[in-house]
């Protein structure tokens, strides 16, 4: 058969072109909220209003950007590692017009109000079947791919892409778990209600953050920095070890999200000891990505693409460090509700899953469309520049204004009052908003640059062809 | 707090899920060779495919059913 001797590169160039479309959209978004938050008054149209964008912003640079960079990244990873082509090309064609669907659904759905109003979870219930169609046919695409592999050894990477696959299916469907008012309504009620919703909801966004933004994009670094590295990881041994304490111990960090509240005591504490626990494979993880480099440090100097993935690394380690010291009960009794959460997810967000996701686009790209590098190295040079002091400057004002936010609310006079009345609080926030929203605009700026480097390289460019190397014969 | 009847269990399924799938891996030997994996996604030529390459691709594919 023709097509068995080649990979199916067309999925994989679809998602990945579609992971930069809709890394614009979902930044435009976050940047347009942002100056929400800056000018209030701006707008009154209900449509635009930032309850009703929020959520779209988070579900297009979560699910749509992240989400399409890692079908485009899995797929490219797991037929190369496994050197057979996809389980099932019509079944990858299924999930990439599906996907795009279920976000271009959410997109309308979300600015004209409805939502299911779990947090990451908002897509209303026949929004989420459909992810949930489309996502039972990856996990086919995936596994059937991995079951038919030529090469006995499953590539570390894999078993990352694998874990996400399956997690995220039973996160999804437990979390979506509702009743619709009827079968034309919108509407529909979670069977679990008050604290127990509280705490499915953040088994799901906490496992969410575990399983799709770490685990997913960590199979995205270990194959994209050895690749771009020209050099093995530093310890296979340790990836084995990364990967194995980190599933099974990310299970219950959830309820930290939910300390001080009326979540029972025992499982706060429990919250809070797990992700304790977590920092330990995490910076194993960590150290190993960063170590690959040892020898050659110098390539630092002159790639731009190693940048972006080692400066990922160094935000990986940042923020699994931080999110431990934030599960602490009496850190996290000054930071719960302040601005340095959102400092600390877009630390993850923009640093870790954004620059990893970047820096593999750069190395594969021009590998879809026949090419030996992108358009412009230099450009590459410059978004990673713009991008990183976006970063730094969004959450370096995000720790201040929400350690100064914890702090102010917890002010007490001498006869026991409230120093600061909330509004106070609020408008100490202003200039740090600004300074959040320039953070997010020099963001987005980098990833238009991204994308006219993109449209460079492949504009006239012919579809890459890539033949299945023949296997020579097993040996383990 | 009910659900917790619910969600422990569902984790607990889950881990001896991964335990099985661990304890798979260990004696299928995916273990064997801690060092060959990291440096045989490395000898995967994934670089544009030029000409020469493709004429490459075709003498070895030649090669091989000739063998066959």
């Amino acid at each position: 058969m023709e097509a068995q001797t080649t990979y199916n590169y067309k999925v994989v160039r679809q998602f990945a072109i579609m992971t930069v479309v809709w890394g614009i959209v979902g930044m435009l978004v976050g940047v347009y909220i942002a100056s929400l938050l800056v000018w209030p008054d701006m707008t009154h149209i209900p449509y635009l209003s930032f309850g009703r964008l929020r959520p779209l912003h988070t579900n297009a640079v979560i699910f749509a950007f992240g989400g399409s960079g890692l079908f485009a990244t899995s797929y490219y990873v797991v037929q190369r590692t496994c050197q057979v082509r996809l389980f099932s090309d019509k079944l990858a064609a299924f999930t990439f017009w599906g996907w795009q669907l279920a976000i271009v659904l959410d997109a309308i759905a979300l600015p004209m109000g409805y939502t299911a109003s779990h947090e990451y979870a908002e897509m209303v219930w026949p929004i989420a079947l459909v992810i949930l169609v489309v996502w039972v046919a990856y996990a086919i695409v995936f596994f059937g791919t991995i079951v038919k592999r030529k090469t006995p050894h499953i590539y570390v990477a894999n078993w990352f892409f694998a874990a996400y696959i399956l997690t995220v299916a039973v996160l999804h469907i437990v979390n979506h778990l509702s009743v619709p008012v009827s079968l034309f309504s919108l509407k529909a009620y979670p069977i679990f209600g008050g604290a127990q919703d509280a705490m499915v909801q953040w088994w799901y966004g906490h496992n969410a953050v575990g399983f799709f933004l770490t685990a997913g994009f960590l199979g995205m670094m270990y194959y994209f920095i050895p690749k771009q590295a020209g050099r093995p990881i530093y310890s296979y041994r340790l990836s084995v070890v990364h990967f194995w304490a980190l599933i099974f111990v990310y299970m219950w960090a959830g309820p930290h999200h939910l300390e001080y509240t009326a979540l029972p005591d025992w499982a706060q504490s429990l919250g809070m000891v797990f992700s304790l626990i977590l920092l330990a494979p995490s910076w194993g993880g960590m150290i190993n990505g960063i170590m690959t480099l040892s020898g050659a440090w110098h390539k630092l100097r002159t790639d731009p693409i190693l940048k972006f993935m080692v400066t990922a690394l160094s935000f990986y380690g940042m923020s699994t460090f931080e999110g431990p010291m934030m599960a602490i009960k009496t850190v996290n009794a000054l930071s719960h509700y302040t601005y340095w959460v959102i400092g600390h997810v877009h630390s993850g967000a923009l640093g870790w899953v954004a620059f990893i996701t970047i820096g593999s686009l750069y190395y594969l790209i021009p590998r879809l469309y026949g090419k030996t590098e992108m358009y412009s190295q230099r450009l590459i040079t410059v978004h990673f520049w713009v991008s990183t002091i976006g970063v730094v400057l969004y959450i370096s004002s995000m720790w201040i204004a929400g350690v100064m936010q914890g702090i102010m609310w917890r002010a007490t006079n001498p006869d026991g009052t409230l120093t600061y009345s909330f509004a106070e609080a609020v408008k100490a926030l202003h200039p740090f908003n600004v300074i959040r929203l320039a953070g997010g605009l020099l963001f987005f700026l980098g990833m238009l640059i991204m994308a006219y480097n993109v449209w460079k390289t492949i504009a006239g460019q012919k579809a890459a062809i890539a033949p299945i190397p023949a296997v020579a014969p097993a040996h383990a | 707090m009910d659900v917790l009847y619910l969600l422990i269990p569902l984790s607990l399924v889950l881990v001896f899920l991964f335990g099985t799938l661990f304890w798979w891996t260990l004696h299928s030997g995916q273990f064997d060779d801690l060092v060959g994996p990291a440096y045989r996604i490395l000898l995967d030529d994934d670089s544009p495919a030029t000409e020469e390459a493709d004429i490459a691709f075709d003498l070895k594919s030649k090669v091989n059913r000739d063998e066959i």
